[in-house]
This record gives C-alpha cells, sequence and structure tokens, in this order.
C-alpha cells in the first residue's frame, strides 16, 4: 500500500490499472479527460497493458469497448455530460446486451449555455438503462469502488455493465490523500471475468437479431430489473469482502451517517455528502438532531434499505442536483414512490439545490435543515414538498 | 514562523497567471502536509484554463480529515507568485485578520491592510537555478518552500513531496528552489 | 393576458464582458509604424477585435487596444512586413 495525493480522475485511472482492465476507448471532453490522459501515460511509461482505441465519438467509444468486452476482456470508458448523451444509445445496448463493463462518469450540467460545472443530470437520465450506477462523495471511494464494480458487474447474479459517477471538479479535479492497494490485493480480490457468452472467431453466435418471440424478448427486458434487484446482496457482499482486505467499508448500497438517534435525515449523492456531514454535526450542535443518508447506488435503488433508515424519522430532506423537469428530483421521486407501499407517511421535503455546479455547502444545508425543523415542529407537515433552492 | 498551523484547519489561496504552476504549487504543499501527517484537499478555480490571466488555486490542511468541498473565501494563507497581478486582482480578498501573506518580490509593497507579511524573491532564485520555461521563469515550487516555512510545514517534507509530483532534472532543480525560498523569506518589519 | 417571464442562455456580445483581459498580457504587440504598410490584415486575424482601423484614404492606420489585447501575438505572426514586435512585459 502506499499513499499518495492524486486527483478523482487520476484515482479512476489508477483503479483502471490495478483492475487489469485490457481496452480503454474514450473521447476527450471536460471534466472526463484527464481519466484518460493519465491512463495513456501509464501505458506509455510501460506501467499498464491496456490498448488504447481512438475514436471519433463517444457513440463509438463504448461501442469500441463494448466489442472488446464481447470477445472477453475487461473494458473500459468515461465520459461525461453532452458527451454522454451522445453515447446515449449505445448505453441502452450494452445493458440489454448483458456485457460487463465499467464507465466512469464525471457529472456536469448539461447546457445550454455551455458550462462544465458539476450537477446530477447527465448521470441521472441513465437511470431507466438497466446499468449499475454509483456516486462517490471522495477520492478514495472513487478508486475503491472503480474496482469493486469490475468484480460485481462480472457476478453471473447480475452480468449488467455498471457507471461509477464523481462529481465534475470538486473530486475529478481535487486533490486528496488517497491509499493505493497492492496489485497483489486488487488481484486476491478481482476474479478472473466472467461473462454471460463470449464472441469468438471462429464459433458462430449472433448477437441482438430480430426476436422471433416477443413474450421472450418481454423477458429478457424484466430480466434486466430483476438482475439490478439481485445486484443489491451482490453489491453489500462485495463492500464486505473489500473491507476485510483494505478496512474501508462504505456501507454498499447506503451509507447512514450519525442516524440511529436522528430525528431529521438528509439524503443525499455523491461529493455534497461531506458537506452535509458537516452541517449535521453543527445542526446537533445547536440542539437539532440531525443525521446523514448517504445513497451510494442510484441503481439499483435500495428501496428497502433507505426505507428502513427514514422509519421513524420526525422528517427528511431530500437533496436533488437535478431535476426531471415537470416532475420532481429524481432521488425524491424513487424514495416517495417506495413510501407509500411501504405506508411510510412522514413529513418529506425534496430540494433542488446546486443545479449548473451552483455552490452549495455545510452553510446552505444548515440553513436549509434549520428552517426544515421549523416549518416541521410548527406546523407538523411540510408547507411545499417541492422547493428550488435560491442560494444565499 | 510556523504558527499558522496552530488552527485545525489553515486554508490557503494562491495567486499566480495561467500556465505558471499554481495548482501544482497546491498540489505540492498538500502532499508536503500528508507527508508531514496531515490531511488536506488542493483544487483550482474550476474552469477553463487560461494561460496569462490571473488565476487562483486552493488549499485547505487540516489536523482531520476535510469533508467540505467548498470554495476558500476567507483564506488563512496567500501566496502571490506574480506580484504584477496586484495591480488587476485583491490578492488580500477575505483574508483573515490574523492571516499571512508571502509574496514574490524584490521590494515589500505598500499594502493598504495590516497583516503579516513575508517577501521572497522567488524570480531571483529560478534565474539563479535556470528555471526558466517559455520565457517565464519557474517560481511555482520556490514559492511552496517560501509558505511551508511560514506555515509550519518542515522542509524535508516538501522536498520529498517535490520528488514525488515531480520528475528528473526538474524535480532536482526545483527542490533547490524550494529549500532556498524556505530559507530566504523574511518577515516584513520584523525585528 | 400575462405574460410568461422566462430565462433564456442567450448574451450579446459587449467590450470588456470578461473584464480587463489586457491582464493576461506578458508580451505586448507594439506597432512600428514605419515599417506597417496598413493593410489591415491584424484587424482581420485579432480573435479578440481588440485592433481597430482608420481609413486615412490610401490605406489603414490600425491601433491597438491594450486594455483588453491577451497578446495572444496573431498579429504579429500575420503581419506581411513583420511590423508589430512581440515585447516583453512581465
Amino acid at each position: 500500500m502506499v499513499r499518495l495525493t492524486l486527483t478523482g480522475n487520476h484515482c479512476v485511472a489508477y483503479a483502471v490499472k490495478l483492475s487489469k482492465v485490457k481496452v480503454v476507448s474514450a473521447y476527450p471532453i471536460t471534466p472526463q479527460t484527464t481519466i484518460v490522459e493519465k491512463i495513456s501515460e501509464l501505458v506509455d511509461l510501460g506501467d499498464a497493458d491496456i490498448k488504447m482505441i481512438r475514436v471519433e465519438s463517444e457513440h463509438s467509444a463504448l461501442a469500441a469497448v463494448y466489442g472488446a468486452a464481447t470477445a472477453g476482456v475487461r473494458a473500459f470508458t468515461a465520459t461525461s455530460s453532452h458527451g454522454l448523451l451522445y453515447m446515449h444509445e449505445m448505453v441502452w445496448w450494452v445493458a440489454q446486451a448483458r456485457v460487463p463493463l465499467v464507465m466512469a462518469v464525471v457529472t456536469r450540467t448539461i447546457g445550454p449555455p455551455w458550462n462544465i460545472w458539476t450537477d446530477h443530470h447527465d448521470i441521472m437520465d441513465q437511470r431507466d438503462t438497466g446499468w449499475l450506477i454509483m456516486m462517490a462523495e471522495n477520492n478514495q471511494e472513487v478508486l475503491d469502488e472503480t474496482i469493486k464494480l469490475f468484480k460485481i458487474t462480472e457476478d453471473p447474479e447480475v452480468y449488467l455493465p455498471g457507471i461509477v459517477g464523481l462529481d465534475a471538479f470538486i473530486l475529478s479535479h481535487t486533490v486528496e490523500p488517497v491509499e493505493i492497494p497492492e496489485q497483489e490485493l486488487v488481484d486476491s480480490f478481482l476474479p478472473e471475468r466472467r461473462q454471460p457468452y463470449v464472441i469468438k472467431s471462429g464459433e458462430a453466435l449472433i448477437m441482438g437479431n430480430v426476436p422471433s418471440d416477443l413474450l421472450t424478448n418481454s423477458r429478457m427486458r424484466w430480466d434486466i430489473h430483476l438482475g439490478l434487484r439481485r445486484a443489491e446482496k451482490v453489491i453489500d457482499r462485495v463492500d464486505m469482502e473489500w473491507g476485510k482486505l483494505t478496512g474501508r467499508r462504505y456501507g454498499g448500497l447506503t451509507e447512514c451517517y450519525k442516524c440511529e438517534d436522528a430525528d431529521y435525515l438528509f439524503v443525499g449523492i455523491g461529493a455534497w455528502v461531506g458537506d452535509m456531514r458537516l452541517a449535521a454535526d453543527r445542526l446537533r450542535a445547536v440542539g437539532m438532531r440531525f443525521g446523514v443518508l448517504k445513497i451510494r447506488y442510484v441503481r439499483p435503488f435500495p428501496y428497502l434499505r433507505v426505507l428502513d433508515s427514514v422509519r421513524g424519522k420526525k422528517g427528511v430532506l431530500v437533496f436533488d442536483r437535478s431535476v426531471s423537469a415537470g416532475s420532481a428530483g429524481p432521488l425524491f421521486l424513487d424514495l416517495v414512490s417506495h413510501m407509500y407501499p411501504h405506508r411510510l407517511n412522514i413529513p418529506i421535503k425534496n430540494v433542488v439545490a446546486g443545479l449548473a455546479g451552483y455552490e452549495v455547502n455545510y452553510e446552505d444545508f444548515f440553513r436549509i435543515g434549520e428552517s426544515f425543523v421549523k416549518e416541521v415542529s410548527e406546523t407538523g407537515w411540510v408547507s411545499e414538498f417541492l422547493e428550488f433552492y435560491p442560494g444565499r | 514562523m510556523g504558527s499558522v498551523l496552530n488552527k485545525d484547519t489553515v486554508e490557503v489561496r494562491f495567486h499566480g497567471r495561467g500556465g505558471q504552476g499554481a495548482v501544482t504549487a497546491a498540489h505540492i504543499l498538500v502532499d508536503s502536509a500528508m507527508r508531514a501527517g496531515l490531511w488536506g484537499t488542493a483544487f483550482p478555480f474550476f474552469g477553463a484554463e487560461r494561460r496569462g490571466a490571473p488565476v487562483t488555486a486552493y488549499a485547505r490542511i487540516s489536523h482531520s480529515k476535510v469533508l467540505t468541498k467548498s470554495m476558500v473565501r476567507r483564506p488563512d494563507a496567500v501566496a502571490v507568485l506574480d506580484p504584477a497581478i496586484m495591480r488587476y486582482v485583491n490578492v488580500f480578498d477575505g483574508l483573515k485578520e490574523s492571516g499571512v501573506a508571502v509574496i514574490n518580490c524584490t521590494e515589500p509593497p505598500t499594502l493598504p491592510i495590516k497583516i503579516r507579511l513575508y517577501v521572497v524573491d522567488a524570480t531571483k532564485i529560478a534565474l539563479d537555478l535556470g528555471l526558466v520555461l517559455a520565457g517565464w521563469p519557474l517560481v511555482n515550487v520556490a514559492m511552496v518552500g517560501a509558505l511551508s516555512r511560514v506555515i509550519g510545514i518542515k522542509l524535508n517534507y516538501v522536498l520529498e513531496a517535490i520528488t514525488n509530483i515531480l520528475t528528473g532534472r526538474s524535480a532536482e532543480l526545483n527542490a533547490k528552489a524550494a529549500e532556498r525560498a524556505y530559507y530566504e523569506v523574511s518577515e516584513v518589519g520584523a525585528s | 393576458m400575462e405574460r410568461a417571464e422566462y430565462l433564456l442562455p442567450l448574451s450579446r456580445p459587449k467590450v470588456g464582458v470578461q473584464g480587463v483581459t489586457g491582464s493576461w498580457r506578458i508580451r505586448k504587440p507594439t506597432i512600428n509604424y514605419v515599417k506597417c504598410i496598413g493593410c489591415g490584415l491584424c484587424w482581420l486575424y485579432c480573435p479578440d477585435s481588440v485592433i481597430d482601423i482608420e481609413d486615412v484614404g490610401s490605406r489603414f492606420r490600425v491601433s491597438i487596444d491594450y486594455t483588453y489585447c491577451k497578446g495572444c501575438g496573431i498579429c504579429a505572426s500575420v503581419c506581411p512586413v513583420k511590423a508589430i514586435e512581440m515585447v516583453k512585459e512581465v
């Protein structure tokens, strides 16, 4: 184990190298670019044995790594924002083909106006596709989860591709101390690659031709949903395995910070969860018992775990860094839609904030938390279930 | 010197020009802090890079893990790589009253505010050592040396960080520059 | 009927929208008016529109707005008679 100071993007690159990925293809886009730059640097130095494929677009980048993965090797790509949207058709294709591979999405807002800062519209736009989708809070988690995702996606219970998400700049370009595991440790953790089928030369196999039986086709679609549901157990198990080897456990699907005795919860994903922790501590210091429910995996959405965490609370504040325009924040929609059939009826509010990279930090969370407690204790409920945070 | 690190978290802002290495300076500072047993984060002013434009980079050095991802708005220390940008930018903006400033200059500037001011001629150090790239004296790593002395990070950690982050001749020369700046930095008005 | 309010991602070009970009300059394009033939190529090529031309009959007289010139050096590079020199400023 060595300790280095690395950006989030370089953490992804080191994880790809340690996972012995064989093929990488990507198209440059800020803030993703330094991931693939670092990988090509590692290849150039002879530190990694990776075939880099140059392409003219993100659509082709995912097509290229999909091809490599179908042929039986570990493959990786990375993108952001408009690149991910341009790739979107292939994102669906790879999941339905049941080909495990890993992609890093450095979350960045969508234009116009042209803007390179973080919000979660790009990654949330992928949540129906059948990919596993996780968001990391810090650089160590970026590195660890990228490695773990290879194991999770290649588990026979899952066999679906996975996205590791990291916020633009506040993780991707921010340097933090990070522990880099030894190659032997990663080797002992990651088994030989497994996948549902391999396309080899000399063996006739057709993937994706016109179905003769639409009911079977229909079941294939539903089977992706089942695969993601089964992935919940795998994610938790792999988290424990990694924890045993490295001492770093993240809680698998979710992590709860000071939830047990909390009256109120912040719920969120990604880098700003760190600021939520600070805000919860400060609110506790003035007598408001807050906890933080960090949702690590958006897909599969860990609703049973989430419901367990929010049950019995006096109030829940769900923060979304994107909005399903015309409805509400996607995290909130997922959470509340599972509360009703489970007969959970507690005050819950969705705050949409930090869109287009507008900074929302512990001071903001403190202020929002404080007024939420006031609202809930005075009225017993929430007046507006959906609010846009206008900033300071 | 070295009293700034008595606090739990020290927030630092580097002022330079795009291409001058302010981001690398912040990175080396945090790497030095990690070697000294501390935690830290370093980050650029998020946005498009523009060569020649006044830019800022930031670092947080702490005794515990840094959880916030917010911008540094009230720094404890500022380091100015190019004094000429002081004509356009208020480099002391938001600097705490107890704060310190380390400026690369030959003549200490007269300041409109009262702060603890440190100066070092990092440009001369760079020119003496032949640390010049595309006509620019490379002062960023020397400024990390000076700043480390002021905030209380020992030189050996800084030198280790430099050889870890830079390579070859650049690492060698920059280590020399940092060492000279570490010893040459002086407080203005100190007896 | 009440008119809906909406925000549009539009802007119009104006002077100094990025601030005083002359502060970015480390080399200053300096015109030698003895050599200058007044062709106006520098005016055409300037990516920041900081070169002004004045029609003085048979030729143009060019001038540079140093408040906004970033010092990229394109004018010096395209000048057919090498009448623009990039002089070190900082």
